[in-house]
């Protein structure tokens, strides 16, 4: 239950060609996000796997069923809106109820299915309630509920957590991580949020402009890039980039080093440099240098006492320096 | 807006305001207390604003005398009448721009909005003469269709305006719910559209029942609504101002009464959305 | 729902609506078209013989016709006028802090609600009438003659009632213009140390302008088609003072029967309408999003 394939799946609006053939398979059971910058069409892949938009060309598998040319409700799939989407007229009981009913299942079924769910999502105070009278997150929840009680065989997630406040989402991040470790079903989670996806995935792809850029586990990404894209996105703060002499020296076109494998002193390192800005949060320090090479940020575990136009050397981990060529790839 | 004004000049401004807003309506209110009046009251010198023989007598003579609840009825009937059947023909339209628009979309929404600037006295000849040829004339029938076509593209647009506002996820997530097509519109879009169908009905029921050209040119004893019926009372016959006024005061009241509740719609449904 | 079946399904559903309009657009006002090329009066059945132009030659040469042209932009500006001057003054008054600000506008905006017929009749006869009136009353009060309003001033007065009628619309839509003005920009304005008259008129005017567009080319086609106000008070006399190019045309096609120069009258009267309109569509289609 719940493997999902695309196979050449292509889309165009019109004479925009949006997802160029695109192959992915997600397994059952998988936690996949999807990520990337807005507008990349993360969303539009999400939406071509519901059924609410036809693909252009390409097939789309359901464990194993060609499910192309289905309608949303017979994918056996449930998607959970970024603004929610629940039906402002009707109570939670009857919103979380209503693919049920949609389903043709008995009173004493839905009863006894939505209770469950609302039971998972500690929303039985709130079955009487309409949508209007809840908070940002209870809404969510019921949303979520709404589709839990289908059973389906894959979860998709369109930015579910935007519309939240910051503390909110990431209590809603663990909740929803929770549910997946409890129902163990398929999820599809689309955000452009790298910091939701590191946490939340068995599987990110990462996707620019219509197409994937790499697909892997979060450390995987995190450790080797494919491409100065992937390197470039994921990690915050983000990765350095250097060109030039440094680079070509050590044989790639651009050196790539993150911010927390680079060393710091006051008195000698490889690279020389000013410091132009310190954030100091207690946990970490991030340090905004700028060197010959161009502006560097380099992070620091604990307090280091650092201050704005102090000189200051910096020497990367050789081992943890990226190679990239020309075209932005990775050379192993 | 953290300052509060002095309640000083929150009193001034009040009577102000008040003073205004009760010049303005002191014709229906003059109306209203003359109604209530003899006819001998009605005409006294100096005017009586309040001290005279309160009497009821007005409303059962206009009604005895002149059939008065036949024209009211007529008034219901038509404006009743075409505002239901443009619903009608125009749920349906609405309903394809707002959820399903097209490139033209936009287009033939600005040409039906510039149909109700035709005036309609350029086709008032055709249609007198088609209505006497047809024997329409003096007729309900004729003045249920003619209203509806003039009021046609306020409701489409006004239709238009309301649909357009339901969240496409809402709708989309009643997809993924499994709902088809029937049930999408039966459980989701209905309910949710109801509140903005009655605004529309509200509006156009004011607007139909006031209406006052074909009205006044197409009907005769027979069908003549309201409008009319009180054109009639033009040519003065003796002593009649309190009639009048009872007359007119039954005449207004039903629609006075609705227009007050109709505000915003008023605004959305005469402006066409060039003021938000 | 497939995309294919969706703009199908669209094309059936507008069909109704589409074709009744045009129907509704073309037939009539062809026929009005056709008829103000014809000699065709009702009195006189029979031949009734194609002749060109020369319902509109007479028609612009009937001194009648001067006459309501110059009436009809007579009542369209005054009521104009008083409207928008008094419709900003009013959404001003209104909007400001005022106790039992609900019941105010209610009694402001009945005057809408209230069927043309009525209100001039009640005009006619309760504040008008020279005998019974109460601005006769008023009159006597300081010891001057009543004045009777309808035969010596009817365009005046039929200004008026026209006016009392057509204010509230306007006073509502400035309110609703009112209320998305953005407190910010007078905050900020009071900030930068402007007073409450510059406030009006460099912040208030500049946002009202837009309803006040509005407001002007919506009215002006109402207006251009007043009838029943008329027809109740003062029958578009004495003579033709107080005619507009609709009373006009009602009663060269209605009362004289002379089909071919009301249909004449008719298309002038479109014509002028669509100058209107042409400025009132630009704006919406501006504002709107399809």
């Amino acid at each position: 239950m719940g493997k999902i394939q695309l196979q050449n799946v292509t889309k165009s609006f019109g004479d925009t060609n949006v997802i160029p053939p695109l192959n992915l398979e997600i397994n059952d059971g998988e936690f996949a996000v999807f990520v990337g910058p807005s507008g990349c069409g993360k969303s539009t892949l999400l939406r071509l796997i519901a059924g609410l938009e036809d693909t252009t060309s390409g097939h789309i598998l359901i464990d194993g069923k060609d499910a192309t040319y289905m309608s949303p409700s017979d994918r056996g799939l449930a998607m959970v809106f970024q603004s929610y989407a629940l039906y402002p007229h009707m109570t939670v009981k009857k919103n979380m109820g209503f693919p049920l009913k949609m389903a043709g299942m008995s009173p004493e079924e839905i009863e006894e299915k939505v209770s469950a769910a609302a039971n998972t999502l500690n929303l039985t105070q709130y079955l009487e309630r309409k949508p209007g009278q809840l908070s940002g997150g209870q809404r969510q929840r019921v949303a979520i509920g709404r589709a839990i009680v289908r059973q389906p065989s894959a979860f998709l997630f369109d930015e579910p957590l935007s519309n939240l406040d910051a503390a909110l989402r990431v209590t809603m991040r663990l909740e929803i991580s929770e549910l997946h470790q409890k129902l163990k079903s398929t999820m599809i989670y689309v955000t452009h949020d790298q910091v939701e996806a590191m946490t939340m995935a068995d599987k990110i792809v990462v996707f620019n402009s219509g197409v994937i850029e790499q697909v892997g586990t979060p450390v995987e990404l995190y450790r080797t890039p494919k491409n100065l894209f992937v390197a470039g996105f994921i990690g915050s703060p983000k990765m350095n980039f250097i060109q030039g002499n440094e680079a070509t020296k050590r044989g790639s076109s651009t050196l790539g080093i993150r911010p927390e494998h680079i060393d710091v002193s006051a008195t000698e390192g490889e690279w020389e440099g000013t410091v132009i800005l310190g954030e100091h949060l207690g946990s970490d320090t991030f340090f905004y240098i700028e060197t010959e090479m161009g502006a560097i940020t380099v992070r620091q575990s604990g307090e280091v006492a650092f201050k704005s136009g102090d000189k200051i050397y910096l020497t990367p981990l050789t081992n943890m320096l990226h190679h990239f060529d020309e075209q932005g790839t990775r050379i192993p | 807006m953290a300052r509060k004004k002095s309640n000083q000049y929150r009193i001034l401004i009040t009577c102000a305001a008040w003073g205004v807003a009760l010049i303005l309506s002191f014709p229906i209110i003059w109306t209203l207390l003359t109604s209530f009046k003899t006819e001998i009251d009605a005409i006294a010198s100096p005017p009586k604003l309040f001290h005279f023989n309160w009497t009821i007598e007005n409303y059962f003579i206009v009604q005895e005398r002149s059939d008065y609840f036949h024209h009211f009825w007529n008034s219901v009937i038509i404006s009743i009448g075409s505002t239901l059947l443009a619903l009608v023909i125009a749920l349906p339209a609405a309903w394809s721009m707002a959820f399903i628009p097209g490139r033209r979309t936009k287009d033939i929404l600005m040409w039906m909005l510039s149909t109700k600037m035709m005036p309609a006295v350029g086709v008032l000849i055709p249609i007198y003469l088609i209505c006497k040829d047809l024997g329409l004339l003096d007729s309900r029938l004729a003045l249920v269709v003619i209203l509806m076509l003039m009021n046609l593209p306020i409701v489409i647009w006004m239709l238009f305006t309301y649909l357009k506002e339901i969240p496409g996820e809402i709708l989309e997530a009643a997809r993924m719910d499994g709902a088809n097509l029937k049930n999408e519109i039966l459980y989701v879009l209905v309910p949710m559209a109801i509140p903005g169908i009655a605004s529309t009905l509200l509006l156009n029921v004011i607007l139909s029942w006031n209406e006052s050209f074909w009205t006044l040119n197409l009907t005769g004893a027979n069908s003549a609504p309201l409008t009319a019926f009180i054109a009639s009372y033009s040519s003065p016959e003796g002593l009649f101002y309190a009639k009048l006024s009872a007359a007119s005061i039954m005449a207004i009241a039903p629609i006075l009464i609705l227009g007050w509740f109709s505000q915003k719609q008023l605004v959305r449904g005469l402006t066409f959305g060039a003021v938000k | 729902m497939s995309t294919l079946h969706s703009r199908r399904a669209a094309k059936v559903m507008l069909t109704p609506s589409v074709l009744l309009l045009f129907a509704w657009m073309v037939i009539p006002l062809g026929m009005t078209l056709y008829f103000s090329t014809l000699r065709y009066n009702l009195l006189m059945p029979g031949a009734t013989p194609f002749v060109g132009l020369e319902n509109y030659y007479w028609f612009f040469n009937d001194p009648a016709f001067g006459v309501s042209v110059f009436n009809t932009l007579l009542l369209v500006g005054g009521v104009l006028t008083i409207t928008v001057i008094g419709g900003i003054l009013l959404a001003l008054l209104l909007e400001q802090p005022i106790f039992g600000k609900g019941i105010a506008r209610i009694l402001v905006i009945s005057p809408f609600f209230v069927m043309p017929t009525v209100s001039a009749l009640v005009w006619k006869n309760m504040f008008f009438n020279p005998v019974n009136g109460l601005f006769a009353y008023i009159a006597k009060l300081f010891g001057v003659p009543p004045f009777d309003f309808l035969t010596h001033a009817p365009m005046f007065s039929v200004i008026v009632i026209v006016a009392w009628q057509w204010l509230p619309f306007a006073t509502l839509i400035f309110i609703t213009s009112l209320q998305s003005l953005d407190s910010d920009q007078i905050e900020a304005s009071e900030i930068d140390g402007a007073g409450k008259l510059q406030q009006f008129i460099y912040i208030v005017i500049p946002h009202l302008t837009r309803a006040m567009t509005v407001i002007v080319l919506i009215q002006t086609i109402f207006l251009l088609g007043i009838f029943a106000e008329l027809l109740v008070t003062t029958n578009g006399g004495p003579g033709v003072a107080s005619t507009n190019l609709t009373f006009l045309v009602y009663v060269r096609s209605l009362l004289q029967f002379d089909v071919g120069a009301g249909a004449a009258g008719g298309i002038v009267a479109v014509v002028l309408a669509n100058i209107v309109a042409f400025f009132l569509i630009r704006i919406i289609g501006k504002n709107l999003e399809a």
